[in-house]
């Protein structure tokens, strides 16, 4: 049962075998059991969690069941809740409560899901390893010792623990799919403007986007189906997306007809050679079910890490201010004056790698550096747009690796921060083109999960979850479990 | 050799939205502290701005109004500074591509019209309010006014004098109040200005200027001026160099002094607003705006004029706001045969009967019918003029009509010939010297009889038929 997937539970739920309540309890003993290895989770109370389930018991014994009726659902500590602290893994969070929820979490409440707790990440959202949180660094259930990706790390191995059947992330720059490929599941970045980002704290607001990660495929169908749509509250959210059929996508069996396109700038040296393995069997695997495989070029590749680290730190230089002590959130002791107040509070609230971000986004917007930093960024960012563009105008869809390489060790590269940030150079792209994109996993290399990720255009969610369905029907990639957490019931 | 002064003007005007530019809060004036805000306009973790179209359409609607150019599309900029009363740490502004470009307002000059340029007019947010003053060593910060929506009018450096700079802020101001954009009220800081001010030997370049700030009223802007051009031709003759800097209009002391340098160092490290999608509007919605335009205030001056025979004095003052031209139009309507009579009345009876009341003319106890009533009992002899005023008083301050309260009071004029005569007879007999010198030629006396006579009957005799009568009976 802790592994089965969320639309297992849904139907064990459906038929009777089960209630709400036990599958909380399910999940609640497997995350008192197994936390303290892996401090997936920041945020828990057990109370609340079990009133939920009783609450949706309740609602389906009168009322017809909701798409997400009784289902665990874990959110990261970005995402605004009435419920509980909402501190994005902090210190200058520590005692905050939001008084609203974030639209996502208000579309789960309202398909009936249960909330679990909120999981740990970096700071906010500021890392690929999950070591800047403010709460500790959270652990890859394959190996303790490594690190399950970032920023979403404590929601990628809850997920992959079983501590919870699905969770949700957020993506900015990979987020979602590099920890979702380091941890063997699947997580889902939507087209930017699919959801809506009120009540998600901001990190980078021209990229940042919520998303499923789970079990399967079609979890993350359901999810994402229940968290999209328009909200007049977020000007950047879309008006009259293009509809997608969100669960009858995902019964696809096969490939036929099916253009890939295949990256050369994605298989490059310095790659690990068993994930580059792993990720060209996966490929293999997709010409078996009918697809062919084109190799594409997406010439501007190279740029967009670069790119990226000039434009997330600009905005979040900026959605960062906000944290000044005044209102709320951490505030020194005794300051001197308005300065020593702003820049102690700030000093003592913000870890390193939240500053080294913040100073390097106010350099590239400052006087005299703007052109050559964050306007050249922006149009860097429009030649990788139109490389996708021109890249589907011959394929239907892309497959790349997630990530270069299986998750590390902790500590292996903290403090070197430009390695650190070469994670994320398979997923940038995605986001600073808009587009959506989905990590599953396709094998092992070094004993540790690969990720294999789907890029499709713009509001084409339906063309990813159809390969990435057909591939996981046609492997068990979904089956294998942490042999550390897989024992017990 | 002589000095020119060059002025600059950027007026920030409080767009009268019932909502705030980014979320729903009200915009009301003067509520508790901290009362009207919200998540968003308290910049709360994760919150977003979304744009108040209203605001939109008063800004297109002012673009309209002096001539400039509507941007189909403009974009919104985060202007970055630290301060307690800006919440997010920023401000949304529009700083690369403004909704309005270019534009003009007429002023009038002694050598006739005199046209002066507008830059541009962006959308922006209000901040809060912090207050140092109190009991206690604490600052206190009210963010009701945080997010209110903002116009900032920009105009080219075209005044060369401190009056040219308060004719245009004056126009601006009746303009802006015309088109009911804002209340422009600058006592509530609904209409705030800062001015750049340089000085030039005539014919030479630019000189450095100065931002001068903190004048919320056209007395202080004048002197503020006149003080700063003062002050850098001062320096410039002794020999020194002015810095460009904000100053501080300080209107106790009459002087202007530098802000701190620390507080001038700001790089506002200016991007895209990532928040908001580039706003685009239809030239359709702007058709749609200028169909909607009202008469603008030079517009309605001049057909005052010339259809109405008004002086232009009484025209400009009937064109002061839309109240005042439309109950002026209401009250023609309603008294068609002497506009001029009307004018009069309303310029300089009831609106200043009103102005020391402290009413505004939408609280005016006396609508435009019942003048209108009033002047028609001017119109067929029943009161005179002067009666009429008294009449009016009346009427201020009870709800009756004019024509109720000339019947309680008894005032309808004396109209009986019979009733004048006897009068006149009983004056005549009080005051037998005069009589004696008009009939020996001092005809200036007439004056001292229509006086007597009026006043014996209590003001109610009719002057025409007084003075006929007089003349007639003095002759002996």
């Amino acid at each position: 049962m802790p592994f089965s997937s969320l639309s297992e539970i849904r139907s064990r739920l459906d038929a009777g075998e089960t209630t709400a309540v036990e599958v909380a309890q399910l999940y609640l003993d497997r995350i008192a059991a197994h936390n303290d290895a892996l401090n997936a989770f920041v945020h828990i109370d057990n109370a609340h969690v079990l009133a939920q389930a009783e609450a949706s018991d309740k609602y389906r014994s009168e009322h017809d069941a909701r798409p997400l009726e009784g289902l665990p659902i874990a959110v990261k500590d970005i995402f605004c809740t009435q419920d509980g602290p909402t501190r994005c893994c902090s210190k200058i969070l520590k005692d905050f409560h939001a008084p609203y929820d974030a639209q996502v979490i208000t579309h789960l409440k309202e398909a009936g899901a249960v909330l679990v707790g909120k999981t740990n990440m970096d700071e906010f959202a500021m890392g690929s390893s999950n070591e800047t949180s403010a709460f500790g660094p959270c652990r890859n259930p394959w190996d303790t010792d490594t690190i399950p990706g970032g920023s979403s790390g404590g929601s990628a191995a809850a997920v992959a623990a079983a501590l919870t059947p699905a969770a949700l992330g957020t993506d900015t720059g990979g987020s979602i799919r590099q920890p979702a490929s380091l941890t063997g599941i699947t997580g889902l970045k939507p087209t930017y403007g699919r959801v809506s980002r009120r009540g998600i704290i901001a990190f980078a607001s021209s990229l940042d986007q919520a998303g499923p990660m789970t079990r399967t495929v079609k979890d993350t169908a359901m999810i994402t189906a229940a968290i999209s749509g328009h909200d007049s509250g977020d000007a950047t959210s879309v008006d009259n997306a293009p509809a997608v059929d969100w669960l009858g996508a995902c019964d696809a069996t096969d490939m036929k007809g099916l253009k890939i396109g295949r990256p050369k700038e994605y298989f490059i040296e310095g790659m690990d050679s068993e994930v580059r393995a792993s990720v060209e069997t996966a490929l293999e695997k997709c010409k078996e079910l009918g697809a062919e495989i084109v190799d594409i070029s997406l010439p501007h590749t190279k740029y967009a890490v670069a790119a990226y680290y000039v434009i997330a730190p600009s905005e979040a230089s900026a959605n960062l201010s906000r944290y000044d002590s005044v209102r709320f959130g951490h505030r020194c002791d005794n300051p001197e004056d308005l300065l020593d107040m702003y820049t102690r509070s700030r000093d003592e609230g913000f870890g390193s790698e939240v500053k080294r971000r913040i100073l390097t986004g106010a350099f590239a917007l400052s006087s005299g550096y703007y052109d050559a930093y964050y306007l050249k960024a922006q149009q860097v960012r429009t030649l990788i747009q139109q490389d996708f563009i021109r890249a589907f105008e011959t394929v239907d869809i892309i497959a790349t690796p997630t990530s270069p390489v299986t998750a590390f060790k902790l500590g292996e590269k903290t403090d070197d921060p430009l390695t650190m940030y070469l994670s994320d150079i398979y997923t940038i792209a995605v986001n600073l083109a808009g587009l959506p994109g989905l990590s599953q996993p396709c094998g092992f290399a070094n004993d540790m999960p690969v990720g294999l990720q789907w890029i499709a255009p713009a509001w084409r969610e339906d063309s990813i979850l159809s390969a990435a369905s057909a591939y996981e029907a046609a492997t068990d990639w979904t089956t294998r479990v942490p042999a550390q957490f897989g024992g017990e019931s | 050799m002589s000095w020119e002064t060059v002025i600059g003007l950027e007026v920030h005007c409080q767009i009268n939205t019932k909502t705030k530019a980014f979320c729903g809060c009200s915009t009301e004036f003067g509520a508790e502290p901290n009362t009207q805000t919200c998540p968003v306009c308290l910049g709360m973790p994760g919150q977003l701005p979304v744009l108040n179209m209203v605001a939109v359409d008063k800004s297109i609607l002012t673009g309209l109004a002096i001539g400039a150019k509507i941007n189909l599309e403009s974009k919104f900029d985060r202007k970055n500074y630290f301060y307690p009363d800006l919440p997010k740490g920023y401000q949304i502004s529009q700083f690369a591509v403004p909704i309005v470009e270019g534009g003009h307002i007429d002023i009038p000059t002694k050598d006739g019209e005199k046209r002066l340029g507008v830059t541009r007019i962006h959308m922006e947010e209000d901040a809060g309010k912090s207050m140092h003053e109190g009991l206690d060593a604490v600052s206190h910060i009210d963010l009701n006014r945080s997010g209110v929506p903002l116009m900032e009018i920009v105009s080219e450096p075209d005044m060369r004098s401190a009056d040219e700079a308060i004719a245009y802020l004056k126009q601006l101001h009746q303009l802006i109040r015309f088109l009911e954009v804002s209340g422009a009220d600058m006592e509530k800081g609904q209409f705030r200005c800062d001015a750049n001010v340089s000085v030039r030997r005539p014919g030479e370049p630019f000189g450095t200027r100065t931002e001068l700030k903190n004048m919320n009223s056209f007395r202080f802007i004048k002197q503020a001026i006149e003080y700063e051009a003062l002050r850098q031709i001062e320096v410039i003759e002794d020999g020194g160099e002015v810095i460009q800097e904000s100053r501080l209009w300080d209107s106790v002391k009459n002087e202007s002094r530098s802000m701190r340098s620390k507080e001038e160092a700001h790089d506002y490290r200016y991007f895209p607003e990532p928040d908001l999608p580039p706003l685009r509007v239809s030239q359709a919605e702007i058709d749609a705006i200028k169909a909607g335009m009202p008469e603008l205030p030079g517009q309605l001056r001049k057909r005052f004029e010339v259809e109405f025979g008004l002086s232009p004095y009484d025209a400009d003052v009937l064109s002061q706001t839309r109240l005042i031209a439309g109950w002026y139009e209401s009250l023609v309507a309603a008294h068609p045969a002497d506009p001029k009579r009307c004018a009069n009345w309303l310029a300089n009876e009831l609106l200043g009967r009103l102005k020391e009341a402290n009413l505004d003319i939408a609280d005016s106890p006396v609508s435009a019918i019942s003048l209108a009533g009033l002047l028609d009992r001017i119109a067929d002899n029943t009161i005179s003029g002067k009666i009429a005023k008294d009449v009016l008083d009346f009427m201020m301050s009870s709800s009756k009509d004019a024509d109720a309260i000339i019947e309680e009071k008894g005032l309808k004029q004396v109209s009986d010939s019979g009733a004048i005569d006897t009068i006149i007879k009983e004056v005549m007999d009080a005051n037998p010297d005069q009589v004696a010198g008009y009939r020996g030629g001092k005809d200036k006396l007439m004056g001292f009889f229509v006086g007597q006579v009026m006043k014996a009957s209590k003001g109610q005799a009719n002057p025409g038929m007084v003075n006929q009568r007089l003349k007639e009976l003095l002759k002996g």
